[in-house]
């Protein structure tokens, strides 16, 4: 015998005679403490990732290329790792053509074996995109893909998130149902609420354990 | 050193370690000032009481439901799994699941493994496992990173180095990777972070747990505030996540109350930093994400447990830890003191079920059934209840065959044959009588030494009357008036 049905007998022994408990899922449990009303869910968003050190700016489509470049460079930044296959990567590579700003443009286009040592050490900044926000608890739900791999908003000290201020919804459960996240799942579907952290010593809270040090969320008003 | 209790008796029992535990006050200081911030911290996360009752209602409704279904959920998680390119493996104990973890590394001839936080890992003792065949396995959580670089065990299961400060972790790196000491615990944490980044980049394989399984659409969830978790299922080219079997949850919109719930109790937090869903593996065309998933599922005593109806709860924990940072044991004596995986009230309900009562015969008993563990478990287990069952199943004779793995461990003949004599004592009246009148006379007589109790008390002596005997004089008395 297996130990698949071992333990799957053992179980069906255990259950013999019940009937499954009914599905008495109270979706207004975890709906109604957490709406708010249009205008006050990006200002829960903002306080709930600012109290967890994430820095947010409010801005319209056509500057945020500027606004990256202007986070970079105060910083220092000699590079940004971007998604070139995406809306959002072709509208930042645009600027950088047309600005030249001091900083690297690096492109994300080949399967990470080929340059993970330099991903892991060298790149100090990334842009990326979102499909949303849960005001709720201040998160931001990322949807990596070919062209917005899943160590792009991990590896780099500094990650730069893109937030489309019409895609914000009220809470998870919201969210889940709005974009139908229970007829397929990407191969990792991510909630990020802030920049990497841990308490682990003494609680004392330390911002940047294992991800990235620093998080900026752009939010984008429709213009 | 007393000479007269062995030094192995006392490390080798709750009741010894116990005694060590609370004489340490550095251990009894980190352990208080943090427990304290953590009934804190939940506190303020569930300001409103209405809502937490409802929430925890909800949860342990939706956990029942699981369990009610468990066989089929734990296959339908299975067949979503592999239809989204995840092998899904099953172990019946801890070896086996050693054995199944060892064998997909040692079919990559992977060396190096990192570890985002696991306590199934744990209970696997997978680190030695591995070590013993010469494969490092290395934690990457940095409390478990802290405790491994000691040799030690987690002492909680969300805040595994919580019995160090931070002086005590300047002097661990200091002494074993050269670095310079610091009271900074930034800097400390940068030191963790740089050493361990390397680590991820070498790993051949990245272990993980699963907070929530989710069958509906074979999902793994985890949550996690470093990004070790993301790490360890990103990086490595295989990605091996190890769970027990009552993770399963049965639809993608039941994690929506439990992550509540879970972060909530244990930190305090509306949500963790990261929750991680992982569906399966990298498809062709992406460019990052481990080639290969595996997901082993493991029994260790679970089965057991969920073969009785009202033991069956305890699988209904979601591992958040409330129960211990709500625990005046577990907050004076710490969590090394249970010398399991397990701590605290959780430990107390599920550590039997895995590896016997005869190896934790005094789990049941180390509380004072104070009710704070039910009370702030956001599943609604009710442990002080299950407690007392695993003290009925603790001195169960063979002959009432006990429910629990190594039920009986405390079955003594003479303890039984001194509590018939007591029942039969106090339900037969001429009896009864006849025992008063000598305790009354010959008090004197009572052992002065009754055990434990004479430890740390004086031997108790009957009263020359018996209060029967006062009561009446009492109110013959008020008659006379």
């Amino acid at each position: 015998m297996s130990a698949r049905s071992n333990i799957l007998n053992k179980l069906r022994a255990g259950l013999a005679g019940t009937t499954p408990r009914p599905d008495d899922f109270n979706e207004g449990l975890v709906t109604r403490p957490w709406q708010y009303a249009p205008e006050d869910r990006i200002a829960r968003l903002r306080s709930l990732m600012e109290a967890v050190h994430t820095e947010i700016h409010q801005l319209t489509t056509e500057e945020w290329p500027a606004r990256v470049q202007e986070l970079l460079e105060s910083r220092g930044l000699k590079n940004v790792l971007y998604a070139p296959g995406t809306e959002h990567g072709k509208q930042l590579a645009e600027h950088w053509q047309r600005a030249e700003p001091r900083p690297e443009l690096l492109v994300y286009d080949r399967p990470i074996e080929e340059w993970k040592e330099e991903l892991f050490w060298q790149v100090d900044a990334s842009v990326t995109g979102t499909v949303g926000g849960i005001a709720a608890t201040g998160s931001l739900v990322l949807w990596p893909d070919r062209h917005d791999p899943r160590l792009m908003s991990l590896l780099p000290p500094l990650h730069i998130a893109l937030l489309k201020a019409s895609e914000v919804e009220d809470n998870l459960y919201g969210m889940m149902q709005k974009q139908n996240w229970s007829a397929g799942l990407p191969t990792n579907l991510l909630l990020v609420s802030g920049p990497s952290k841990t308490a682990d010593i003494e609680q004392v809270l330390a911002y940047g354990a294992h991800g990235p040090k620093e998080l900026v969320v752009l939010i984008l008003e429709d213009a | 050193m007393s000479q007269r209790i062995p030094v192995k008796e006392l490390t080798d029992s709750f009741r010894g370690r116990a005694v060590g535990a609370l004489a340490d006050d550095q251990l009894r200081t980190n352990f208080r000032i943090a427990m304290d911030s953590l009934m804190q911290k939940r506190a303020d996360a569930f300001p409103d009481e209405e809502e937490r009752e409802g929430l925890r209602e909800l949860g342990n409704h939706i956990k029942a439901r699981a369990l009610s279904r468990l066989p089929d959920l734990l296959e339908q998680l299975e067949t979503r799994l592999t239809a989204n390119g995840v092998k899904v493996h099953w172990a019946e104990t801890t070896e086996e699941a050693n054995r199944i973890v060892h064998s997909i590394i040692e079919a990559k001839q992977g060396s190096q493994v990192v570890k985002g936080k696991s306590m199934v890992s744990e209970e696997m003792e997978m680190n030695d496992y591995l070590a013993d065949r010469n494969i490092e396995c290395l934690e990457s959580d940095m409390g478990e990173y802290i405790v491994q670089l000691d040799g030690e065990k987690p002492s909680h299961i969300i805040m595994p180095a919580i019995h160090k400060n931070r002086f005590q972790v300047s002097k661990l790196f200091h002494d074993k990777l050269g670095v310079d000491e610091t009271e900074d615990v930034n800097e400390l944490i940068q030191i963790g972070r740089r050493t361990l980044r390397q680590k991820f980049l070498e790993a051949d394989v990245g272990v993980s747990g699963v907070n929530f399984a989710i069958a509906e659409t074979g999902t793994l969830l985890l949550v996690e505030n470093e990004g070790n978790g993301r790490m360890s299922t990103t990086a490595p080219p295989v990605h091996i996540a190890v769970t027990g079997i009552e993770k399963v949850v049965e639809n993608l919109r039941d994690v929506v109350p439990l992550l509540s719930l879970l972060t909530r109790s244990a930190l305090g937090q509306p949500i963790t930093t990261y929750v991680n869903m992982i569906s399966g593996p990298r498809k062709a065309d992406e460019l990052d994400g481990p080639e290969e998933v595996h997901l082993v599922l493991l029994d260790n005593g679970r089965s057991g447990a969920f073969a009785d109806a009202q033991l069956r709860q305890t699988l209904n924990c979601i591992r958040c830890g409330a129960c211990m940072n709500h625990c005046p044991v577990y907050a004076r004596v710490g969590g090394h003191t249970y010398g399991e995986v397990y701590p605290g009230p959780i430990g107390k309900i599920i550590t039997p079920h895995m590896v016997g009562l005869h190896k934790v015969p005094d789990h049941p008993s180390a509380s004072s059934l104070c009710g704070a563990c039910g009370e702030v478990c956001p599943v609604k287990i009710p442990i002080p209840e299950m407690l007392q069952r695993l003290r009925q199943e603790n001195v169960k004779s063979p002959a009432e065959q006990p429910k629990v793995k190594d039920g009986g461990a405390k079955y003594s003949r003479k303890e039984r044959a001194i509590w018939r004599f007591w029942a039969s004592l106090n339900t037969s009246p001429v009896f009864y009588r006849l025992f008063l009148w000598g305790a009354t006379r010959f008090g004197k007589l009572a052992p002065k030494n009754v055990g434990p109790w004479t430890e740390n008390h004086s031997a108790p002596v009957p009263a020359r009357r018996s209060l029967h005997d006062l009561a009446k004089a009492h109110l013959n008395q008020g008659d006379q008036r």
